[in-house]
């Protein structure tokens, strides 16, 4: 099992965390009514306390375990410094404007691509939307120099498995000045920044 | 007797009754209720932002700049003014209640209310009138830029959060130097004695003793276990309040410096690092503070409850123990995205260290529940309704935060509606507020000298509305954030409309919740009373002699 792009996991997420939330609300109400009554309550299953402390133990663990070899980007975010990716774009962020930013850039299907965002000022961030709304996914980005001025790199690989034009987004708040003083407006929003071709419709390169 | 009559006078209070422990006590419980109301009221004016252009609310409210000041004050209104106010005073109250002994001072228990009142009026003002928005976060450098904000504002701002943080300390004295008196129970105990026992090392030996086969190294502990979660998350709050202020200095410095004429370089101070300083002591308020607070709390609730003894002492003694290890190596799950955070902090810190919260949380909950399993049959009294849904809230909120923490997850979950709501919002609204409920209800005839409740039937709709409301609201940001709702982010054109109309419904149960157990209260003690609470007590007594035993007397069927 392996999940191809956020969308896919969100909706696993959703729907597991969604189980989990109904069980745990139900055994506690049903501990809760037999707490008042006087008559025996039947045991509907007997756990013992250490194979409860396991069963924690493991979910915490085996969570991680998990999702390391479900998600595909997690092993690629760790290991991302010795990946040579297919393009790698560098920009900076200044007084909530983007500088030296592509206006488009086109992916095919199942290219790893480099994004290094770097801030002149503020903390930001730099998120890839759908347009739907849903996120495909982001990063933090920190200023800083390191001993020569040079601005500290926010770098994150990305391949995009599926077609799709994805907007940018700013993840991190940075003030009131990110957005029309009037209207609301996101001045750091970037319609249709990127765009996936070559993909199936169901996914991976045709 | 008649509504006005009850409105003026309450039902039986009289507060020239009440001892000096009792009134601060109850100071502190009503000026945290008004804040909840104030932060309610706040969150509503958000959300109906969040519902879009059709939302009835005045335009201005749409604007970033205030809408960004409601988004900052807000958890410094929620978070200090009302829980750290509620939290403080129930246990100003209940460690000289538990150990038999007076509060070291009164006098400093309203100091310490005063300043976190003033200090967190001070903060509210400083967004109202400059609108002063960097968030709680305060990520450097944006506290000090003052391209965006008023300096003025800023350290007004500042001052008011280090008030709250003097009155923290003001706590935390009056807490340690209440266990550490040499009075009373404790009076042939040595410190070394109390030390080992505040800390749950005892706990940890007792364990240990009996696997080796060896007589316990402590029949009767020094200190009961309540006493013992609140010696170990006060720990937490010292370390906590060092952070927030220090980092308040930095703050309050560069924003004079700025006002003097004399700008100084920002720069200087490396973002990231100051991002793990400033993680380090406020997740010791999320993961230290409230998680170890909160099982002492069920612990406390269960005993007092069943009148019992608490299931697994020991064990729970050892985890209070654990729990201060994991509390301070967590903090690196809030940089899951930071791409400069060294890997192995992520995996480590990130992933591996905050896991264990499931289990030192599952612990606590396990306890709980055996403990009052054994004392079946229990009357369903509000504490134990309200000591149950803080069992589901953080039933619901652990697990959702150790899913985040992981660098799968959190790469498309980080800042989004999924972790203020499905986590944070459920786990102080549902979690948090529902065991503090509970206290309160268990402590209300203790501290008001037996007054009757208005109206039993108000607090059912209460338990009902807060319990739906909290859950709801929760949920639906959850839902929103994964279809991408970001947390602090404006959205004024109703782009996530319907989870947040749906948010907004439950939101606005959590107003009415609060307003019906602020009207029971007040029909309770009455506009006379409420106000004889804030005079001067005439029994300067600083401890109350209730033995916790009679307290379980009314929860038997």
């Amino acid at each position: 099992m392996t999940f191809s792009n956020s969308a896919e996991l969100l909706s696993f997420h959703w729907f597991a965390y969604s189980i989990y939330s109904a069980l745990i609300i139900s055994v506690i109400a049903w501990f809760g009514y037999n707490l008042t009554r006087k008559e025996k309550a039947k045991s509907v299953v007997r756990i013992p306390f250490y194979t409860y402390i396991g069963f924690l133990v493991a979910m915490g663990v085996g969570h991680h375990i998990f999702t390391y070899n479900t998600i595909p980007w997690v092993s690629q975010d760790i290991t991302r410094h010795e990946i040579t990716p297919d393009a790698t774009y560098t920009f900076e962020i200044e007084n909530h404007k983007w500088i030296n930013m592509p206006k488009k850039v086109t992916v095919q299907c199942e290219q790893t691509i480099e994004f290094d965002v770097r801030s002149r000022d503020l903390v930001y961030g730099f998120g890839l939307f759908r347009q739907d709304g849903s996120m495909v996914m982001q990063m933090q980005v920190n200023p800083g120099t390191d001993v020569n001025g040079i601005l500290d790199p926010n770098d994150i690989l990305w391949t995009f498995n599926h077609n799709g034009k994805f907007d940018v987004i700013s993840t991190e708040y940075s003030g009131p000045d990110a957005y029309d003083e009037h209207t609301g407006k996101d001045l750091m929003f970037v319609k249709n920044f990127v765009e996936v071709v070559g993909c199936k419709e169901e996914g991976g390169k045709k | 007797m008649s509504l006005m009559k009850n409105l003026i006078s309450g039902t039986n209070f009289d507060h020239k009754s009440l001892n000096a422990l009792q009134k601060v006590t109850l100071r502190a419980v009503i000026v945290s209720f008004l804040f909840y109301g104030l932060v309610a009221l706040e969150g509503m004016i958000m959300r109906m932002v969040q519902v879009g252009p059709t939302a009835p609310i005045p335009e201005m409210f749409f604007h970033p700049d205030h809408y960004f000041s409601i988004m900052t004050v807000h958890p410094i209104v929620g978070i200090f003014g009302s829980t750290y106010q509620l939290v403080f005073a129930a246990f100003s109250f209940l460690v000289p209640f538990l150990t038999k002994k007076p509060l070291y001072s009164v006098k400093l228990a309203n100091w310490t209310w005063g300043l976190i009142t003033g200090g967190t009026a001070l903060a509210w003002i400083a967004a109202f009138v400059w609108q002063y928005a960097p968030l709680y976060t305060l990520y450097w450098p944006l506290p000090a830029d003052t391209t965006q904000f008023s300096a003025i504002g800023g350290i007004v701002f500042i001052l008011g959060v280090a008030l709250i943080m003097l009155g923290t300390f003001g706590f935390i004295y009056n807490i340690y130097a209440t266990i550490f008196q040499k009075i009373g129970v404790h009076e042939n105990k040595t410190t070394k004695e109390l030390l080992i026992s505040g800390f749950g090392i005892d706990g940890m030996l007792n364990l240990w003793h009996k696997l080796t086969g060896k007589p316990p190294y402590s029949k009767e502990p020094a200190l009961a276990l309540p006493v013992v979660a609140i010696f170990r998350g006060t720990v937490d709050t010292f370390l906590d309040a060092i952070v927030i202020l220090s980092a308040g200095l930095l703050v309050l410095v560069y924003l004079i410096f700025d006002a003097s004429g004399s700008p100084l370089n920002v720069a200087t101070i490396d973002a990231l690092l100051y991002k793990n300083y400033f993680w380090w002591g406020l997740d010791l308020v999320a993961d230290g503070l409230v998680l170890i607070y909160v099982a002492g709390s069920w612990y406390l609730l269960a005993t007092l409850i069943t009148g019992q003894k608490l299931f697994m002492e020991n064990v729970a003694r050892a985890a209070l123990m654990l729990e201060l290890l994991v509390s301070w190596m967590v903090w690196s799950h809030h940089l899951l995205a930071d791409q400069g955070q060294p890997e192995m902090m992520k995996l480590i810190s990130g992933e591996m260290v905050t896991a264990f919260e499931l289990l030192t949380q599952g612990l606590a909950l396990f306890i709980t529940l055996v403990t009052l399993w054994k004392a079946r049959p229990l009357k369903m009294t509000m504490e134990l309704k309200y000591l149950l849904g803080g069992l589901v809230g953080f039933g619901l909120a652990v697990p959702a935060a150790i899913i985040q923490a992981d660098m799968g997850m959190n790469r498309v979950l980080h800042n989004t509606q999924w972790i203020i709501g499905a986590h944070v919002h459920i786990a102080l609204i549902v979690g948090l507020y529902m065991t503090l409920y509970s206290a309160v209800y268990v402590l209300w005839p203790i501290v008001t000298n037996n007054t009757k409740l208005f109206s039993n039937k108000l607090s059912n709709i209460h338990f009902w509305l807060h319990l739906v409301g909290g859950i709801g609201m929760g949920a639906f940001m959850g839902m929103a954030g994964l279809d991408g709702m970001l947390r602090r982010h404006l959205y004024v054109n109703g782009e996530f409309n319907t989870w947040m109309v749906l948010a907004a419904i439950c939101g606005a149960m959590l107003l009415t919740a609060w307003f019906l157990f602020l009207l029971n209260v007040v029909m309770s003690v009455g506009i006379k009373g409420l106000i004889g609470i804030f005079l001067p007590a005439e029994d300067q007594t600083a401890s109350y002699g209730i033995e916790p035993e009679t307290v379980a007397e009314n929860h038997k069927v």
